[in-house]
């Protein structure tokens, strides 16, 4: 596995970004001790259950409790809620107050909750869960996007839009009709199940007097905070949220875990207080959690013949599902990375989030950028074969170049030279060549198996968008502890990403320290500051700055104060010196607060100005191989190059690269999820197929880096940037292989065997 | 150990006894009960995890006699006389074992959940072959699904094992 040269950390490296650091918490996820929320348990323990509607759309008639087969069942030893034990409101805290934790009347989609049980036994409780009866007056669902677009049917306002933006620059109307060619594409992208290893799980015990502690898998805390209080009408010292060890979110726990928190919560309440754990089976998670939203884009381009494009017409749409849950914020990122890294002085684009009777779709790496990404380097190709210039050549043609604007008319200001970023990739993956080499295997009429190399060129903005970050005012910080060990304060959460490793060596060398002085403390919403969640590539690069800027006032502090006063210091004498301060002065604690820097300007009402702070920018290539007997597609090489300000830690960072590529080639070749009268019918591993180890290509990983002036030692976000390229390069190499006929062959995914069967049937 | 046999009844409990990381247990169990619930609830070994429940992750392997299997899908029963190993038994007197060693070094867990049946499904490998190559590796690992690595670097920490297993 070629990767770039890295050394595992040395016992006398000082400084600690830079360096592969090793996972502060890998020890223990080894050895099996880490502990998760199934391998907790309470005395006096329930388990919960949830009743949901098994067709789309609807009104509750009737609930029936039949009669239990056993000696030992009894309705009486179950615990049952429904709507009306809801203390509070029964609305989910996120953006709009329209997704009720429990179902009244109005069914919007299959497997929406209705009723909750709770009981000791697990083999009762499941037999309870088959005796209840929902009888739901059906009414006709709509259940795709393009039905709702088409408004086959209404079911919100007088056009099905959940949320739709309209973004304009220059004169699109005047471009379209000046331009040599005007050049028109349609793009597809389906669902796309996070499928973390660890499924959905909470713990809640609810007290009269304390209030309510939840513990659970989740990326965001504070989240999970504000629902729970509101279901409730507590206060928010009254609620207190723990995340437990997390295997895996990828967004699929950002907002999904507040209701399922506020499930096994109302149990406990119910129960008079007795734990309640609930956790979801894979398929109750695969069937009922959020998922990526599918997406229709349509372009229409003003190219001149010279390969300029001089304007872009896009719509983008999104299937949102019943409830807008974060609905609004997917369709924004979408549309805000829809003109790719080029530039043009004519943008129109329309951007909607429609309402359908399927489940709500969430968070999902990548959050709106790799369907609209996807879109626009698919139709680049299109483009460059009609204006007759290669791929990269079009490409470098139109890249954006410090000073140009944005579709927001954000002046691009990141000192990152595209140009120079695809002739690396493309020397690394020998790309030329093997396009020529693969253009004259492939034109032999006998050979089974044809070959494609792609690229995709791409940026992230990471943090939240616009004046996002400026309202989420996140605080983090550090303290020291009795023991003299330094502690970080912040309510992000460890998924698998490093947080944990990142933020210890950001501090460390922010403090002159170790990385082992340090410890980073368990996101419990009673115990760290409100850092904001875990989402939007955020973490290393917003909250990881906050706790660098923290971690350099506490030794500030200490020097203004006459400790450490030596110029280079042991972890001992770091640790004695703030043992002394504490003793003189109580506690040593610093907490930063997230202040937009000034040279950002967003404006929100005019959807005008700096979107993102900075973009890490990349190119992708992809090789595949496509067997014209089996029909199957196999990657088997893959390039990934990024600039990313700053590598942090190596082998984590090149990590999450791997992992995003895995995930960016299940979303384009294998992962389809299928419905049936709007349930998913493929909930589980067996039929959901995402990448074994077998199916796992070479994947080669370059950073450069081009430090972002407010990015802790110049760090840019980077999680979610391999979603967006990875599934374009891979189409983009599968029409090199197999050719064009312009007829939208291979303009959507997942794009399956038998897809490829279908086209290559049709021509 | 010998196997017994055992009149089972309808829900009835049966006593078993196994090992488990080389100690001895004694059970009664459940005739619907899995394998993966004894370790994990009656031996409180809960380093084994439930990805799926239905053999196709791998999170729940252990070694049952020698071979690796999905404890999901073995009948708590079945285990009656038999000599397991968890990945609680993989490191000893809280050293890690060299596999982990590698694991740790060079970054085969992220989130950690599939890691427990990665570590048992390495270490299997690594008992049958002496020299893996890649392919080897690949298709060994083939039935242990990880959604966070991209698997890169855990072929990284296994193949890194043959420099080790030379030594």
């Amino acid at each position: 596995m070629k990767t770039t040269s890295r050394k595992l950390v040395k016992e006398s490296t000082t400084k600690f970004v830079g360096e592969s650091v090793l996972r502060k918490e890998g020890i223990q996820k080894l050895t099996g001790d880490a502990k998760y929320i199934d391998d907790v348990k309470f005395p006096n323990m329930l388990y919960g259950a949830t009743i949901r509607s098994k067709i789309p759309r609807g009104k509750i008639k009737n609930v029936t409790f039949k009669d239990g087969a056993s000696d030992k069942f009894s309705w009486q030893d179950f615990i049952i809620v429904d709507y009306k034990d809801i203390p509070g409101e029964n609305y989910v805290a996120l953006i709009e107050k329209d997704q009720p934790y429990l179902a009244s009347e109005k069914i919007n989609h299959a497997e929406e909750p209705i009723l909750l049980l709770a009981h000791e036994d697990k083999d009762l409780l499941e037999e309870a869960r088959r005796l209840i009866e929902v009888e739901v007056e059906k009414e006709e669902p709509l259940l795709t996007l393009k039905d709702s677009l088409e408004k086959i049917k209404i079911i919100k306002g007088s056009d099905n839009v959940l949320k739709s933006y309209l973004v304009e620059k220059g004169d699109i109307e005047k471009a379209l009709k000046e331009a040599d060619m005007v050049i028109e594409g349609v793009y597809e992208t389906g669902l796309q199940e996070q499928l973390y290893i660890e499924n959905n799980g909470m713990i809640a015990v609810f007290n009269k007097k304390d209030g309510i502690t939840v513990w659970g898998s989740m990326q965001c805390p504070y989240y999970v905070q504000k629902a729970v209080t509101n279901l409730f009408n507590l206060p928010p010292e009254k609620v207190r949220i723990v995340q437990m060890e997390t295997g895996g979110g990828f967004g699929g726990k950002e907002d999904f875990p507040s209701i399922l928190a506020g499930h096994a919560a109302l149990l406990s309440y119910k129960a008079g207080g007795r734990p309640v754990k609930m956790i979801y089976d894979r398929s109750e998670d695969m069937a009922v959690t959020t998922k990526r939203h599918p997406s229709f884009t349509r372009h229409k381009t003003a190219v001149n013949k010279d390969g300029k494009i001089i304007g872009m017409d896009i719509e983008f749409y999104l299937d949102g599902g019943a409830y807008l849950t974060l609905s609004s914020v997917v369709l924004s990122r979408g549309l805000l990375h829809a003109t790719g890294p080029y530039f043009t002085p004519n943008v129109k684009i329309t951007a909607k989030a429609l309402m359908t009777n399927n489940p709500p779709n969430g968070a999902f790496r990548g959050f709106g950028a790799p369907q609209s990404v996807f879109a626009i380097e698919r139709h680049m190709e299109k483009i460059a074969r009609a204006v007759g210039i290669t791929s990269e050549n079009l490409r470098k043609k139109n890249f954006l170049k410090d000073g140009d604007t944005t579709a927001t008319k954000q002046i691009i200001n990141d000192k990152v030279d595209l140009k120079k970023l695809v002739d690396h990739a493309l020397k690394e993956s020998d790309f030329l060549k093997k396009r020529n080499l693969f253009d004259k295997e492939n034109r032999k009429d006998s050979q089974m198996i044809k070959k494609g190399i792609g690229l995709s060129c791409f940026m992230h903005g990471a943090g939240f968008t616009g004046s996002g970050e400026k309202y989420l005012a996140s605080v983090a910080g550090v303290t020291v502890g009795g023991d003299g060990r330094i502690k970080i304060l912040a309510a992000n959460t460890e998924m698998g990403q490093g947080k944990n490793t990142v933020f210890s060596q950001i501090a460390a060398d922010a403090l002159g320290i170790s990385v082992d002085l340090i410890d980073v403390v368990q996101p419990d919403t009673a115990v760290v500051p409100n850092s904001g969640p875990t989402v939007a590539s955020r973490t290393t690069m917003i909250v990881g700055k906050l706790v660098e800027t923290a971690a350099k006032e506490l030794k500030e502090r200490l020097q203004d104060n006459n400790y450490l006063q030596k110029k280079g210091y042991s972890d001992d004498e770091f640790s004695l010196e703030c043992k002394k301060y504490i003793k003189k002065n109580g506690e040593l604690k610093i907490l930063k607060r997230y202040d937009i820097p000034p040279e950002i300007k967003w404006d929100e009402e005019r959807y005008e100005g700096d979107a993102y702070g900075t973009f890490a920018w990349a190119v992708y290539i992809a090789e595949v191989s496509i067997d014209l007997v089996t029909f199957q597609t196999k990657v088997e090489r893959f390039t990934a190059l990024q600039e990313v300000g700053k590598v942090v830690n190596p082998i984590l960072a090149e990590g999450q690269i791997e992992g995003g590529v895995a995930q960016g080639i299940g979303y384009a070749l294998y992962e389809k999820v299928i419905c049936k009268e709007g349930r998913v019918i493929n909930n589980g591993f067996t039929n959901y197929i995402v990448l074994t180890s077998d199916d796992t290509p070479d994947i080669k990983v370059l950073f450069e880096e081009s430090p972002y002036r407010h990015g802790p030692q110049g760090a840019k976000g980077i999680g979610e940037l391999p979603l967006d390229g990875t599934a374009p390069a891979i189409m983009n190499a599968i029409e090199h292989a197999l050719g064009c006929k312009n007829k939208n062959e291979f303009n959507y995914i997942p794009f399956l065997p038998e897809d490829l069967f279908s086209v290559l049937e049709k021509n | 150990m010998k196997k017994t046999n055992k009149k089972k009844e309808t829900g009835k409990k049966t006593r078993i006894t196994c090992v488990i990381n080389k100690k001895i247990y004694s059970f009664n169990v459940h005739p619907m009960m899995r394998a993966l619930d004894l370790i994990r609830e009656e031996a409180e070994l809960t380093g084994t995890k439930e990805g799926c429940g239905a053999g196709e992750c791998g999170a729940c392997s252990i070694i049952l006699d020698g071979k690796l299997v999905n404890s999901c899908l073995i009948p708590a029963i079945d285990l009656d006389g038999g000599d397991i190993l968890t990945v609680e038994g993989i490191s000893e007197k809280n050293k890690l074992s060299k596999i982990q060693k590698s694991f740790l070094e060079r970054g085969g867990a992220q989130c950690g959940f599939c890691t427990p049946g990665m570590i048992m499904a390495s270490y299997d490998l690594l008992k049958r072959y002496k020299n893996p190559t890649l392919k080897d590796v690949k298709e060994g690992l083939s039935g242990n699904i990880c959604r966070c690595t991209g698997y890169t670097k855990i072929f990284d920490a296994v193949l890194s094992m043959k420099k080790i297993m030379k030594k």
